[in-house]
């Protein structure tokens, strides 16, 4: 008895000891899961962090304030206003004098040259298109405010290093002094940045904006929507509804579910191989990389209609057909409608994943350095996430910052394309 | 510009055409719709479809042969010693006549003949055009008339209608079909004329790779060596490490969300995990080479180790962090679709939920898993940005993760951008290479989506 009693307690004791190590395992197990979603959403932030600390001084851009005399002997008499002679004159003439006369002390030619490239290049056309406006300040003198170089932006706004010797700086020491100079006589503002929202791309990180990349994304999106929306649903439709189960429609199955993971950049060459040597369509221009996002979001497009058009219930269908209605009568005024909210939420996420795809626009020449912004689907033009690209592989501190803002960009239209859809889904989904 | 007014046009007409047959429709029976076979609106869009569709063909056939045929007259305009240039030069001279007639900047000298050319491309370009409204447009008129005349009361519009919007349907469907025909065709073609200049052999088994065709032929570096080894060696590397980061994390996460988070906090982290499925490839691959290569490079420095600014690991890491999202969305519906009966009977006999887990759940879900990580690695095999802005650009065959290497998407990616010539092995290259990745991530996916299927249909 005693000793069957003793047996007992060893069993118990051991399963005791057992149970200690088999909850501890249960803990541990369950903090290496939490971990790991711990360690994504760390990922996450870390990734917005590094891009928004990098990309939000990208809003703003250091101006100069210069007092610019208006010369008449080196623009044009006053009281011309003939277009033609006003935007001829020499304007950098204008900015660099005004320059000279502030730091009357620079007078090596080398210092000049230094001094001068405190001031953006594209000075001198803002000035320019003041005096086309308004011809009547030649002969006066005026303060205007004028974009800083990209190196003396950088300095204002931090991201030089002063503790460096001169020879790593960018800014060199006299340039210091000079800037130092203009900012004792409040000469220097940063204001918000609207040149990154009106200009094209440039070579000269200041003068550079995200809207012909913008733009070029918008017309090639529209090409990319005008093509998949339709034909994607028309598709889903056949396939859904009238095809009949045999194996050409089994083939056709399988390829869109294969060719939805094709990689992208196979459908770049795709489209150089079809539409740019075949078709002899131009290079660069949204009309190509438009059908080439079709043909790539085309399988998104139709799985996620088919899985709407399969969540609409068959009785919706069994009581059109009841009263008459003809099989496409029944598809077009009755289960297209009921589907469309589920079809509209699958193609938004698709065109998301097509405003932010690069490699295939990188395989029909999208990459070309394009200042103009596009104004048709025929007109040479980059994309968003290719704009970011190109920026990226500069060299220029500055175009750091300009490359995470137009980062911030592309986030914020991707995000909001999300949050629609989601909403619609919210909106829209009806449980049957 | 042309072209946009011209459709416009045409939609105008097509919806007048649409009223008219519609109207027709219902005069022929005195307003009683009864006596009519089919609805009225079907007759408008009978006749609205015969005025639209025939010269909406007839534009597309002009557009796509107007200028082949504009500039074989303009070829045929030049003086002989002109036609008989070589085919590259040839083209040389027309790209010339087409930016001059447009006033673009021009290669070469403008001479009398040149400006003659010009001219006369742009005059028969013009009359193309002139021609191309007026035809179209009186087809669409003659067409939409005819069709407008000749509804009857018998006539069966609805039938036609719908079998019209049927062969539309159809034809949509086997686009996806189109579509993979003309990769296949696309790449396979150009790879041939690659294995013309090399062997096959040499380009899959061959252990270096320095695409760089001499020009000259003492120039140095310029060996021309198409062996792909050391690239594909180069993205299983990099796809390894991925996978290194990304099935633990994934897995994990996708275990715990499914199994023991509340439902507060699923609602909570789920959509934040996704984000990071939704975030283009470019930022990931800034991020690599702003952030994550020179942490890296620096903290090798630290530990005193040598870790290139273009290493396969920080490539790697990146797109590993990529791909979390994809494999816990996948596992998570595989573990999802675990019965709960399996589980329950588990608990029965006193087994842990770790225990669960490990006995039960995830051998259960195992194939549906594996699947999951097969379509993972195909995924990263083909991604492209990352690599091309973190990865190396110079082949080299080592399994040293600190070191550079390149991979098949950016070398192809390198052999295209800026390349106009279409002939040299170099450029052939990337279709070969391209070939070979189609194949690849088409095998996995085949065998992936088998898995997966099959899994699936033992638990329903």
């Amino acid at each position: 008895m005693n000793n069957q009693q003793q047996q007992h307690k060893k069993t118990m004791d051991r399963v005791q000891k057992g149970l200690d190590r088999r909850y501890r395992q249960e803990r541990h197990f369950q903090w290496l899961g939490l971990g790991a979603i711990i360690l994504g959403l760390v990922f996450v932030s870390f990734l917005f962090i590094t891009i928004i600390s990098n990309g939000y001084t990208a809003f703003q851009q250091t101006y100069v304030k210069l007092d610019v005399f208006y010369d008449p002997e080196m623009i044009a008499p006053i009281g011309e206003t003939d277009p033609e002679v006003l935007s001829r004159a020499n304007y950098g003439g204008l900015i660099k004098a005004s320059m000279r006369q502030m730091f009357p002390d620079v007078t090596n030619r080398r210092e000049k040259k230094v001094l001068y490239g405190l001031i953006s290049s594209g000075a001198a056309y803002e000035i320019r298109d003041a005096v086309m406006n308004n011809p009547e300040l030649i002969g006066t003198k005026q303060e205007v405010w004028v974009v800083a170089d990209d190196d003396f932006d950088m300095l204002i706004k931090g991201h030089i290093d002063l503790r460096l010797p001169e020879s790593d700086r960018r800014i060199k020491d006299n340039q210091l002094a000079w800037i130092h100079d203009l900012q004792e006589q409040d000469r220097v503002e940063k204001r918000f940045n609207t040149t990154f929202f009106t200009a094209g791309d440039s070579r000269e990180p200041e003068l550079s904006g995200i809207k012909g990349a913008a733009y070029g994304s918008f017309f090639t999106l529209l090409i990319c929507l005008t093509i998949a929306f339709p034909v994607g649903v028309a598709a889903a439709v056949y396939l859904e509804e009238f095809a009949p189960k045999n194996r050409w429609t089994d083939i056709i199955e399988v390829n869109i579910n294969n060719l939805a993971a094709v990689p992208s950049i196979v459908f770049g060459l795709l489209g150089l191989a079809v539409f740019i040597n075949f078709f002899g369509l131009p290079r660069s221009v949204p009309l190509v990389g438009g059908l080439v996002l079709a043909l790539m979001t085309l399988p998104t497009i139709i799985i996620a209609s088919r899985a709407a058009l399969k969540s609409v219930p068959p009785s919706i269908r069994e009581a059109a057909l009841g009263v008459g209605a003809s099989p496409m009568q029944t598809i077009t005024h009755h289960v297209l409608p009921l589907a469309l909210p589920g079809m509209l939420t699958g193609t938004i996420i698709g065109m998301a994943q097509a405003l932010g795809e690069t490699a295939p626009l990188l395989m029909i020449g999208m990459v070309a350095f394009i200042v103009d912004v596009p104004g048709s689907v025929m007109d040479p033009s980059a994309v968003l996430p290719v704009q970011i690209y190109l920026w990226a592989d500069s060299p220029e501190r500055a175009f750091v910052e300009r490359t995470s803002a137009a980062i911030m960009i592309l986030l914020a239209f991707l995000i909001s394309m999300n949050l629609l859809a989601v909403w619609l889904r919210k909106k829209f989904e009806r449980r049957w | 510009m042309h072209t946009s007014t011209l459709i416009i046009l045409l939609l105008g007409l097509m919806s007048l055409a649409y009223y008219f047959g519609r109207k027709r429709s219902l005069s022929l029976v005195g307003g009683k719709v009864r006596d009519l076979h089919s609805l009225p609106s079907y007759y408008g869009m009978q006749t609205a479809m015969w005025c639209g569709i025939p010269a909406l063909i007839l534009l597309a056939f002009w557009l796509s042969f107007e200028e082949s045929v504009v500039t074989g007259m303009v070829v045929e305009s030049l003086p002989q010693e002109v036609q008989n240039l070589p085919p590259e030069r040839l083209d040389l001279v027309l790209n010339d006549v087409r930016n001059l007639s447009q006033g673009d900047i021009v290669s070469s000298t403008v001479d009398q003949t040149m400006q003659q050319a010009a001219d006369h491309y742009t005059s028969l370009m013009s009359i193309s055009h002139m021609a191309l409204f007026v035809v179209a447009l009186s087809v669409a008129i003659l067409a939409g008339l005819w069709a407008q005349r000749t509804i009857t009361r018998e006539q069966r519009a609805r039938n036609r209608v719908e079998k019209a919007i049927n062969f539309f349907l159809l034809s949509s469907s086997t686009l996806a079909i189109f579509t993979t025909v003309g990769i296949v065709l696309s790449v396979l073609f150009e790879s041939v004329r690659f294995f013309q200049q090399i062997p096959v052999t040499e380009f899959l088994f061959g252990l270096e790779w320095s695409p760089q065709t001499a020009i000259r032929p003492d120039q140095v570096g310029s060996s021309g060596v198409f062996g792909s080894v050391p690239l594909f060696a180069g993205t299983m590397l990099i796809t390894l490490i991925a996978m290194i980061v990304a099935v633990p994390i994934g897995l994990m996460s996708a275990i715990y969300m499914a199994e023991y988070a509340s439902k507060h906090f699923r609602t909570l982290a789920k959509p934040v995990l996704e984000v990071l499925a939704g975030i283009p490839t470019v930022v990931y691959g800034f991020f690599a080479a702003l952030t994550v290569a020179p942490f890296f490079r620096d903290l090798g420095t630290d530990i005193g180790l040598t870790v290139s600014s273009e290493s396969a690991l920080a490539a790697g890491v990146v797109m590993g962090i990529m791909i979390i999202p994809f494999v816990s969305s996948l596992s998570d519906d595989v573990i999802n679709a675990v019965p709960q009966a399996m589980r329950d009977g588990s608990y029965g006999l006193g087994a842990t939920r770790s225990e669960t887990i490990r006995n039960v759940i995830i051998p259960a879900a195992l194939p549906g898993i594996v699947g999951g990580v097969l379509l993972a690695v195909s995924r990263a095999i083909g991604e492209t940005m990352i690599v091309v802005m973190a990865a190396g650009l110079s082949a080299n065959l080592t399994a040293n993760p600190l070191e550079a290497v390149t991979t098949v998407t950016v070398q192809i990616v390198t052999l295209l951008v800026g390349d106009q010539e279409f002939d040299s092995a170099k450029t052939l290259a990337a279709f070969a290479l391209a070939l070979v990745l189609f194949v690849i991530t088409l095998a996995l996916n085949m065998i992936a989506l088998h898995i997966v299927r099959k899994y699936r249909e033992q638990y329903e």
